[in-house]
């Protein structure tokens, strides 16, 4: 998609016969949009590869969060007029994309859900102080 | 009823009225204008969330930094996360730790967890008064002081002007 995102805005000039500095924009643009959607697809890879729900969770939320913000950005540059309400999306998704996933992180832990299948896991302070403090565990 | 939370809502709204409608026609303005007053008076009276934001100048300037701060933070996190996804032995060191903010007010807690949870492979799992539990990719230290500093220290500095 990004290969076709490239060469379409490549073919812009041609085919839009535009001025060249927009040309320009465009291009960069492309690019910058072209590196979200990778670190996008790295996202999408991690949630292969993670052994367990709360890393899926962390390369989830970090990787779709710049790629959306990238893909975003490279969009208000090869369209300028639309750059107010993709900026506003951009501060969507900042501020509830890191909220959904805590909400998701602290749904599996309440649930009990294993840290790791490979025994990785260093350490799990937050059952230890449940553990200590056992009125503080809401039902 | 504050002016100064008042003030604060009716900014945001009116700039998000500008950003949506894309243009400045003085009629769009002033409708704008008179709309984003109105509605913060009706319905931002008791604001607790932006009562605690600080408007002298050395707080909005670093408001300012703090944006960057963050995105490079965000970029760090992105790639760090990025080379342990595509590395064959695949190098994580997964755990909760604990951490405790200085951070009093509601805004400044919820913009510190936002923050981290967008920062290099840290996110908030539970969160009581001035204790938050983070799931870190890779722990680098269970001491609650330590890994403070490792995890919340830089935005503690520029949060603790902002908002208290």
């Amino acid at each position: 998609m990004a290969c076709l995102v490239l060469s379409g805005s490549l073919l812009w000039p041609v085919i839009l016969k535009k001025d060249i500095k927009m040309d320009v924009l465009a291009i960069i643009g492309a690019f910058i949009t072209l590196i979200g959607s990778i670190f996008m697809v790295l996202g999408a890879l991690g949630l292969v590869r993670m052994p367990d729900v709360f890393n899926r969770i962390q390369t989830g939320t970090k990787a779709s969060t710049l790629g959306t913000i990238l893909s975003l950005l490279g969009l208000a540059l090869i369209v300028p007029s639309w750059s107010g309400k993709l900026i506003s999306f951009i501060l969507f998704v900042g501020l509830t994309n890191p909220v959904s996933s805590h909400v998701l992180a602290r749904a599996a832990h309440h649930l009990k859900i294993p840290m790791s299948v490979s025994d990785r896991t260093v350490t799990d302070k937050l059952s230890e102080y449940y553990n200590n403090n056992p009125k503080e565990v809401e039902e | 009823m504050k002016i100064k939370t008042i003030l604060i809502m009716s900014v945001i709204l009116f700039i998000g009225w500008l950003i949506m409608n894309n243009s400045l026609q003085p009629g769009i303005v002033i409708s704008g204008a008179i709309l984003s007053v109105g509605i913060s008076m009706i319905f931002c009276r008791y604001c607790r969330l932006i009562n605690d934001v600080r408007l002298t100048p050395k707080a909005l300037a670093y408001s300012f930094a703090y944006i960057f701060v963050f995105s490079w933070a965000l970029i760090k996190a992105n790639l760090d996360v990025a080379s342990r996804v595509i590395r064959p032995s695949l190098p994580i060191k997964p755990g909760i730790v604990q951490v405790r903010t200085k951070l009093k007010s509601k805004i400044g807690r919820l913009i510190l967890a936002n923050s981290v949870t967008l920062t290099p492979g840290t996110l908030i799992v539970e969160y009581h008064d001035d204790l938050m539990f983070i799931h870190w990719i890779d722990v680098k230290s269970e001491d609650v002081e330590k890994a403070s500093q490792e995890i919340i220290g830089q935005f503690e500095k520029y949060l603790e002007v902002m908002y208290g």
